[in-house]
Order: structure tokens, then C-alpha cells, then sequence
């Protein structure tokens, strides 16, 4: 039996290595979803950067108080600008109707974001906006073409172009590196680091409950590999008169 | 008077627990995939007790169906946790089956006596598919909601009846809130059907009783045991020592299961794909549509038949034969064995090609189609049903093993 079940992973590995696709490389994102203090600079950034448009709906600001180790004053005082209720969930103003016409799109609710596309995804995106002067925002991004979205963390990151070189296939030309124009208010290591911290507070937003998860997880596995040695150990008395 | 007399004279209690469980003799040599059975009930309780708790804060609507899922993952105490448990049990629930499965094929528990009992299992394999495939539409993400239409589709290939039967089974003209009233009414019924129907499984297993990894009928072997003169020798009663046993298989799988729902509920986009974390949008096709790992291999079976005339029709067949010709196999082994253990090298040629094609297929249903994949699942297409549609002639020329008199430990 081992013996036919080492044939049959043999027989699949070959299939599995075609896999794999030829998109975008993204940039690993190395976040750390223990860490309060970037967790906490994500926040800032995410209610001063992205919530003129973007909602995280099904996030409440006393959960998030409470996960990210602020108190509830300090968020009310410095986090909260569209309602007065800690309860409440992270809304934004703007109807979806104005969205549309000002943007072309609905801005999406980000809650699930990082859930959806990924942090590595998130990372190399909102780092890879670059000037294309056919859009009508002044922009394009290499990871998601032709998005709607315009450059909004400009004055941090400033604004950069994309190089791309021939495709060899023929087809569209592929994106080579970005060239930094005209230097924002950060370097690009401070900008890096910011868009790291806000990549990690948008995957604490897709799943606020993720460490309880993985602390719960640990007593609930050696509560289990205990009772299978007990039931291992009745298993073996109940059976000594089998054999 | 004690209560239990008073009881069994008003009900057979201590006559069904002697008959089917205490004086119920099964095999003594049962392996390792005997344990598939009793964990398959496991998961379906499982799925049955998170499901009717999902249902108290779950809203129907499709408005409302997207942001009910996260407010039972944010809000509800302990939702995130039974969530889980339900999405994590969907595919526990087939990959415990196709384990089950997988051992009936190899030790041949379909064979003659157990020919009803194995069909009775593909319609609970049927009804199970039925009830993931709605239940997956219930969280209206981008993957439930393309995923339906796209097998919705298929029924729509049929010629003549197709259109009015996809209208019949949406309720509307594309997958809407209709479609997603039903299919929950149908997702909360199903269950206790599939738990009737597998009740059913049980009754006809213990008129025949088990197989054995050696194919021998105990039943027909001497009999005699240490607990009663008339019962098969290699019998021992299920309790105390399957169920002794089996509790050591589910704590076994808890930790596996366990290990999934505290550390990769996800399991790589696997259990719950990535796009399905975007609500639903009727305006937005995904770049791929990828239906859930368990429907893969006959996904990637339906694409691999090419269209006639513009029609699916023949994939939807090709398809449909693909899971209908498990009802036959009862008839297609002639092998005068039943367990691989003594069947020749053919049979465990072609067990092996079927495993490896399933497995391919299964990935290939992920993935994007290519020339070079197409061609892969074409082939595995066809050894997949020359498994089943040439094993009257290979099971039959080849050489096997004498079998012995009394089951080996």
C-alpha cells in the first residue's frame, strides 16, 4: 500500500509543476499582525488615506480599539470623522451614486480586501502607481491596469514612471522597473514602510479575529493529542483479547 | 420494575442496541480505511449542528446574505468559529467519502451481496453533491455566485427542455435572490434527507454485514466466538471494540480537522477561494471561474468533451456518466476475488491509473484552460472511463490469488 501511494505522488508531481502563471511579480508583503504599534499606523493612515472613499463596513471602531490596543477616547479623538459612535461600523459619507460619477466605479468596501486579493497583492499595488498621461486621474497602476483609482499617496511616495521593455513574444511590453521622477515627502524605504503598516491593518481588518483564532487553536490541538493517546491506550486494553 | 424493562416492553431498546451494535459481529480485521464510515456520520452531524446554528443569524437575501457571513464572523460569539467549522466540514466531508469510497473499490464492498448497499451509497454521494453545491451559493461571494451560473448553465445544454429547466431551477433568468431563497430552503432540507438515506446505508449494511481488506464472507466462514456459539468466528462485537477503535480514528481526524480551522481555513484558497471574499456582482465576471476542489474532476471532464454543434450538451453527459457509472459497478467486476489483496497485477494497474486520472483531473479543473491541459484531461477523460467500461474483460483475465479460509490479521 505505501508502496502505491508513493507511486501515484510520483505520477502527479510532474503535472503539478506546470502550474504557476507568468502574471506580475508581487512583492512580499512581511507583515506582523502582532505588532500594535503598526497596526495602530495602519489605522491612521487608513482613515486619513482611504477613507474619503473607501468603507470598511462590517468593521466596528470599538473592536478595533480594543484589538489594536488604543483606548476607545483615542479613537473617538483621532480616528473617528463620520460618526460620534464607538459602536458604530467604519462608513464612509460618500454615497455610491457620487462614486460612480466621480470615479467612473464604486469604490470598493475594503473589510475583505486583503482576504480577497491578497497582502502581497495589496503591497506591490498600492506601491506601483506610475504617471500615464492617457488616463484621466494622471495614472496607471502596473498591478491592476487601468484601475480608477487615482495616485491619492502622491505627496508621500511622489510620482514615478514605468519602464518597460519589449516583449519578446510579441503582445503587450513587459514592465521592467519604476524610475522616480519627482521625490514625494518620504523615501521610498519610509513609504514602503507605511504602506507595509497599512497592509497589515487591512488584514486585521479582513479577519479581526484571526490571533484569538490561533491562540484557541493551540489549547484546542493539545487537549486533542491528548485524548488520542487515551483513547489510543483504551483502544489497545479493549483489544488485548482480540489477538 | 427497572425503567430499561419498562422501556423494552414498550420498545425494542436493549433488542436494536444488542442487534446492531453489542451483538453485532463485524470482521476483527479491519485496517486503517475502515475508519472512513463511522467519521463521514461524524461530519455530517457536524455539518448538520453548525449549519442549523449558521441558520439563526444567516439571512437568505441577496442584499443581506453577504454581510450576514461576516456578521456571524465578526459579531455573532463564536460564529467565526462554527463558520468555520461548517466550511472546513464541507471538505472533510468529501475527502472523508472519497477515502470511504476509495476503500469499497479496493476491497470490492460492492460486490455480490453488497450490490444495494453501494448503490444506496452513490445516492448519498449525489444527495452530498446536491447539498455543497447549494450551500456554496449561500454566501453570494463572487465564486458562489459565477460558480452557479455556470453550473446552473449546464443544465440549460440540454436540447429542447434546457432553457424552461434553468428558468425551473433559478426561479429567474440568472442566478438572483429567487435562486437564493431556494437553494437555502433546499440546503436546510437536504441534510436530514442525506441523514435518512444514510440511515438506510446502515440497515442494508448490517442485513449483509461487513466487508472485510480480505474479501472473505465471515458469514459463511466457521462459527463460534468467545461470546456466542452461532456467531462467526472472525466476528467480534462492534461494541465495545469498533466503537473503542473508532473513537480513536475521530480523535485522530479532529486534530487534522482542528489543525484546518485554527491555521489554514483558507487551505490556500482550497476550501474557501479567495474571490469568494468579494460579494457577489452580476456586472462583473470573474477572469476564472473555478468551482470548489470536490467538483473538479468532473468539471474537468465536462470541459475536456468538446462542444457539437455549438452544444455542451455532450460534456453535460459525459459529465453526468462520470458520477452514474459508479452505479454499475457491482456488474462490471467479474473478478472471482473481491479484495486487491488478492487480485492480480491488471486490476492494481488500473486502480492506480484511476486514482492518478481523478487526482489530475481534480487540478485540472482549477486551473485555466489550455491546449496542453485539454489534451491532459482529454486523457484522463478516457482512462477514466476505460476503468470502469473495460474492467468486465480485465478483471476477468486477470490472475489471482487463492484466498484463504478465515481473514488474516
Amino acid at each position: 500500500m505505501r508502496k502505491l501511494i508513493s507511486l501515484f505522488l510520483l505520477a502527479i508531481v510532474p503535472v503539478l509543476g506546470w502550474a504557476g502563471g507568468g502574471n506580475i511579480h508581487l512583492d512580499h508583503a512581511d507583515i506582523d499582525p502582532t505588532d500594535q504599534a503598526s497596526l495602530q499606523r495602519g489605522a491612521k493612515f487608513f482613515v486619513n488615506y482611504c477613507m474619503g472613499c473607501h468603507s470598511a463596513k462590517y468593521q466596528r471602531y470599538n473592536r478595533m480599539a480594543q484589538d489594536i490596543g488604543l483606548t476607545e477616547e483615542q479613537v473617538k479623538a483621532n480616528l473617528m470623522f463620520t460618526t460620534e459612535k464607538i459602536g458604530d461600523t467604519m462608513e464612509i459619507a460618500m454615497s455610491s451614486a457620487d462614486a460612480n460619477k466621480f470615479f467612473g466605479t464604486t469604490p470598493p468596501d475594503l473589510s475583505l480586501i486583503a482576504r480577497s486579493r491578497g497582502v502581497d497583492w495589496l503591497y506591490t499595488y498600492l506601491r506601483s502607481f506610475y504617471i500615464d498621461e492617457a488616463r484621466p486621474t494622471g495614472v496607471n497602476n502596473v498591478v491592476f491596469k487601468d484601475v480608477g483609482m487615482p495616485h491619492v499617496m502622491w505627496d508621500l511616495q511622489g510620482w514615478q514612471k514605468a519602464i518597460f521593455k519589449e516583449n519578446e513574444h510579441g503582445g503587450e511590453p513587459v514592465f521592467e522597473r519604476f524610475e522616480l521622477v519627482k521625490p514625494g515627502s518620504m523615501t521610498p524605504e519610509q513609504f514602503d514602510g507605511a504602506i507595509r503598516d497599512l497592509v497589515n491593518f487591512l488584514d486585521y481588518v479582513g479577519e479581526p479575529y484571526k490571533l484569538e483564532r490561533q491562540r484557541l487553536g493551540v489549547k484546542v490541538l493539545l487537549f486533542l493529542a491528548i485524548f488520542f493517546v487515551l483513547a489510543y491506550l483504551l483502544k489497545k486494553e479493549y483489544w488485548k483479547d482480540v489477538h | 420494575m427497572s425503567l430499561l424493562s419498562w422501556i423494552d416492553e414498550r420498545y425494542p431498546l436493549t433488542k436494536v442496541w444488542n442487534e446492531h451494535l453489542a451483538q453485532y459481529y463485524a470482521p476483527k480485521n479491519f485496517n486503517f480505511w475502515y475508519f472512513f464510515g463511522s467519521l463521514a456520520m461524524l461530519v455530517l452531524v457536524n455539518q448538520i449542528l453548525t449549519g442549523v446554528w449558521l441558520a439563526m443569524s444567516y439571512k437568505p437575501d441577496a442584499n443581506l446574505a453577504f454581510g450576514s457571513v461576516e456578521y456571524i464572523m465578526r459579531d455573532v460569539n463564536w460564529g467565526w468559529l462554527i463558520r468555520y467549522m461548517h466550511s472546513t466540514g464541507a471538505s472533510a466531508f468529501f475527502i472523508v467519502i472519497y477515502l470511504h469510497m476509495f476503500r469499497g473499490l479496493i476491497y470490492g464492498s460492492y460486490r455480490q451481496p453488497r450490490e444495494l448497499l453501494w448503490i444506496i451509497g452513490v445516492i448519498i454521494y449525489i444527495l452530498m453533491m446536491a447539498t455543497a453545491f447549494m450551500g456554496y451559493l449561500l454566501p453570494w461571494g463572487q465564486m458562489s455566485f459565477w460558480g452557479a451560473q455556470v453550473i446552473v448553465n449546464l443544465f440549460t445544454a440540454i436540447p429542447v427542455i434546457g432553457e424552461d429547466l434553468g428558468v425551473w431551477i433559478r426561479g429567474d433568468y440568472v442566478i438572483s435572490d429567487a435562486t437564493l431563497n431556494r437553494f437555502f430552503a433546499l440546503h436546510f432540507l437536504l441534510p436530514f434527507i442525506l441523514a435518512a438515506v444514510v440511515f438506510i446505508h446502515i440497515v442494508a449494511l448490517h442485513k449483509v454485514g461487513s466487508n472485510n481488506p480480505d474479501g472473505i464472507e465471515i458469514k459463511k466462514g466457521p462459527k463460534g466466538n468467545r461470546w456466542s456459539k452461532d456467531a462467526p468466528a472472525d466476528g467480534i462485537p462492534f461494541h465495545p471494540y469498533y466503537s473503542v477503535k473508532d473513537i480513536v480514528g475521530v480523535a485522530g481526524f479532529l486534530f487534522l480537522f482542528a489543525l484546518v480551522i485554527f491555521y489554514a481555513p483558507e487551505m490556500g484558497g482550497f476550501f474557501l477561494e479567495y474571490p469568494n471574499f468579494e460579494p457577489a456582482n452580476p456586472m462583473k465576471t470573474p477572469e476564472h471561474i473555478a468551482p470548489v476542489w470536490y467538483f473538479t474532476p468532473f468539471y474537468a471532464i465536462l470541459r475536456a468533451v468538446p462542444s457539437v454543434a455549438g452544444s455542451a450538451f455532450p460534456g453535460v453527459v459525459a459529465m453526468g456518466a462520470s458520477i452514474a457509472i459508479f452505479f454499475f459497478l457491482p456488474w462490471l467486476d467479474r473478478s472471482p476475488v473481491k479484495s486487491i489483496r488478492y487480485k492480480g497485477p491488471i486490476f492494481k494497474a488500473w486502480i492506480a491509473i484511476f486514482v492518478v486520472c481523478f487526482v489530475v483531473l481534480g487540478y485540472l479543473g482549477v486551473q485555466p484552460a489550455t491546449p496542453g491541459k485539454t489534451l491532459l484531461a482529454q486523457i484522463c477523460t478516457v482512462l477514466y472511463f476505460a476503468f470502469f467500461l473495460l474492467m468486465p474483460i480485465y478483471s476477468k483475465m486477470d490472475k489471482t490469488k487463492p484466498v484463504p479460509e478465515r481473514v488474516t490479521q
